[in-house]
């Protein structure tokens, strides 16, 4: 299997700062790829370097196996994108900016147009001015813009920032359409795990300009996934019992809610032991984890300060 | 090819749908039936001053002046030369039957480009050349722009081309609609009237020596071409700015800036010689064709041409090179 996208070693220093640094991860074909981070970690630096906007300092990128500073043209043929916000001519219409684009690929026909206005259900309001289109709408037509030649890797920067949940729900669907029907590859940047967690395959992490890690989603939630709340009485005796199992770590005690983490497939069991000792519990729940968490959880102590 | 004419067609539907034309269309239509105004108040005052109804009695009498001047002996031998034509130029509408002070509409196109060259073209002309890259950059339109598979440096000269295209269909609509807008007040005729030129300048004084009378509408090509030429290098150093400076408001004042000093500095009429290197100070280039004197020493035809061509050819690849290589952050 070829990578669609081959990061390797990628830095940006601009005057003394260094805004990325050490990037490197691949995009397999028809893999929804996250890539994950805090507002300002470098997520847009590296995106605008993969297009071609802005020159690494060091590393090479390569889309479809073409290096993008080398062979560009062929590079950017094999790639569709939306880098921030989809900003279109306000003063044309939905189909004159999608005839711009068209153009300017040389080989696309009305009716390729036509299908993708259809598949981003914009058919209806195509001919209004731009300006008068809700973000959702734009983001559509920033997406029928991106798909109009047919790439073989969709770059989305934070697709869902401004979208309704109706809006994000719409998107996810798309994306899994396009990755089903159309085997294309989609590399979506974010700073909300949840939103990575639903869409993609496999996630990379970056925090302050460095990647933390490369991992598929399912490993990550299991690295994370592992904190429990008890709703229990009375607190003193089961925080007893639960202090005395082996798999139990990081216990922590507020009014009657105890919070700890351990491997979620023994909640059943835990949950016996603590009714065996007369201990009423109330209700028990995994706690959501968040970027933060994880980030505890991988750097350390350090987290996303 | 295709692809280049692609990108022409499809920066000019943005240059067009920006309504830029339009704009420009409307000024002109304002402001020309203003100039044609003031110009046929002047003609009434210059007809009442003159004190009488019949110019061609005045007409001939600036003729036996002139004669009766390039009678006296002591008269210096250049301005011989350039009597002798004025004297066959008044001939001309006396034998024609034209008034001289109440021109057609071709003199009026003609004064109306004399005087326009250097502030009213070259504003129109920013127009359309001043936000034409820095406008993308601030509305963020430049990314989708570059991420197509297109290098940069083409898209750039697609840009410039376009521009230099809507340069040109600015001159012609300033002929054309100075022509058609002042023919109403004027007529519509005058395009053989004879019209002195040849004027060479020396040492900083004007040798007549070469002035002869070509029919107006020689003329007027001559004075469109050479606005078309200013509007072009003032079309390509906004360029240059409109890549440079990425607030469109910024790249405006800049480039206004470096107009009006040029037009201060040739009010100066200033001993300092390296002025005339600014291009702002270049600029009317109709003068040398009507034998004005130009306001700084060192002028000429030659050196404003070539030190226009010199700023838009270094302007051209300071865009360029600066553009390709550049970071498009936000």
């Amino acid at each position: 299997m070829t990578a669609v996208l081959s990061v390797k070693g990628l830095k940006k220093v601009i005057g003394k700062k260094t805004l990325v640094e050490n990037i490197s991860f691949e995009v397999q074909q028809g893999e929804v790829f996250g890539f994950l981070g805090p507002n300002g970690a470098g997520k847009t630096t590296t995106i605008r370097m993969l297009v071609g906007l802005i020159k690494p300092t060091e590393g090479t990128i390569a889309i479809a196996g073409y290096d993008v500073r080398r062979e560009f043209r062929k590079a950017m043929r094999q790639v569709g994108s939306i880098v921030e916000n989809p900003e279109l001519y306000t003063y044309l219409t939905g189909w004159e900016n999608l005839k711009q684009f068209a153009r300017m690929l040389g080989d696309v026909t009305d009716e390729r147009i036509h299908e993708i206005v259809r598949m981003v259900h914009l058919d209806k309001r195509i001919h209004d001015k731009v300006k008068t289109y809700s973000l959702g709408m734009k983001q559509r037509l920033g997406i029928a813009q991106a798909l109009l030649s047919n790439p073989k890797l969709l770059i989305l920067d934070e697709p869902t920032n401004g979208l309704d949940p109706a809006g994000i729900r719409e998107l996810r669907e798309f994306v899994h359409h396009l990755v089903q029907e159309e085997h294309m590859s989609v590399f979506i940047s974010s700073h909300l795990l949840s939103e990575v967690q639903m869409m993609c395959d496999r996630v990379a992490i970056i925090n302050h300009g460095k990647m933390i890690t490369v991992a598929t989603i399912e490993d990550l939630v299991k690295k994370a996934a592992d904190r429990v709340e008890w709703i229990v009485t009375p607190v003193e005796k089961a925080e007893g019992v639960l202090r005395g199992l082996a798999e139990v770590r990081e216990l922590t005690v507020e009014q009657n809610i105890i919070t700890c983490r351990m491997p979620i497939e023994r909640i059943s069991m835990y949950n016996k032991q603590l009714i065996e000792n007369g201990i009423d519990v109330r209700s028990v729940r995994e706690v959501a984890f968040t970027l933060e968490d994880l980030f505890m959880e991988l750097t350390g102590a350090e987290g996303i300060a | 090819m295709r692809e280049f004419l692609h990108l022409i067609y499809n920066e000019s539907e943005k240059i067009y749908r920006k309504k830029r034309v339009f704009v420009i269309m409307l000024i002109l239509l304002v402001l020309i039936p203003i100039f044609v105004y003031a110009q046929y108040r002047e003609v009434q005052t210059t007809m009442k001053r003159l004190g009488t109804s019949d110019w061609r009695v005045s007409l001939q009498q600036q003729i036996v002046d002139t004669q009766n001047r390039l009678n006296n002996s002591r008269l210096p031998e250049e301005w011989r030369e350039w009597l002798k034509v004025r004297v066959e130029q008044q001939q001309y509408y006396l034998d024609h039957n034209i008034n001289p002070n109440a021109p057609g509409a071709p003199t009026f196109t003609r004064a109306f480009i004399e005087q326009g060259i250097t502030l009213f073209v070259p504003l129109l002309v920013m127009i359309v050349a001043i936000d034409i890259v820095s406008g993308e950059r601030s509305d963020g339109t430049i990314k989708m722009l570059l991420t197509r598979p297109i290098r940069r440096w083409k898209v750039l000269l697609s840009k410039y081309v376009t521009m230099v295209l809507f340069v040109s269909l600015i001159l012609l609509l300033v002929g054309i609609i100075s022509y058609l807008l002042s023919g109403i007040v004027f007529g519509y005729s005058g395009w053989t009237l004879p019209v002195l030129t040849g004027f060479v300048i020396e040492n900083d004084s004007l040798n007549t020596n070469f002035v002869h009378l070509v029919p107006q509408w020689m003329y007027i090509l001559m004075a469109y071409g050479l606005a078309w030429f200013v509007a072009v290098v003032i079309g390509t150093i906004s360029f240059m700015i409109s890549v440079l400076i990425r607030n469109t408001p910024a790249g405006m004042g800049v480039m206004l800036a470096g107009l009006i000093a040029g037009n201060i500095l040739s009010n100066f009429a200033t001993s300092w010689e390296g002025a005339k290197y600014i291009f702002s100070v270049n600029l009317s280039l109709t003068d040398y064709l009507s034998g004005q004197l130009p306001a700084l020493k060192g002028l000429s035809m030659s050196f404003s041409l070539l030190n226009l061509t010199a700023w838009a050819a270094i302007s051209l690849f300071v865009s360029f090179f600066v553009f390709t290589k550049q970071d498009m952050t936000s």
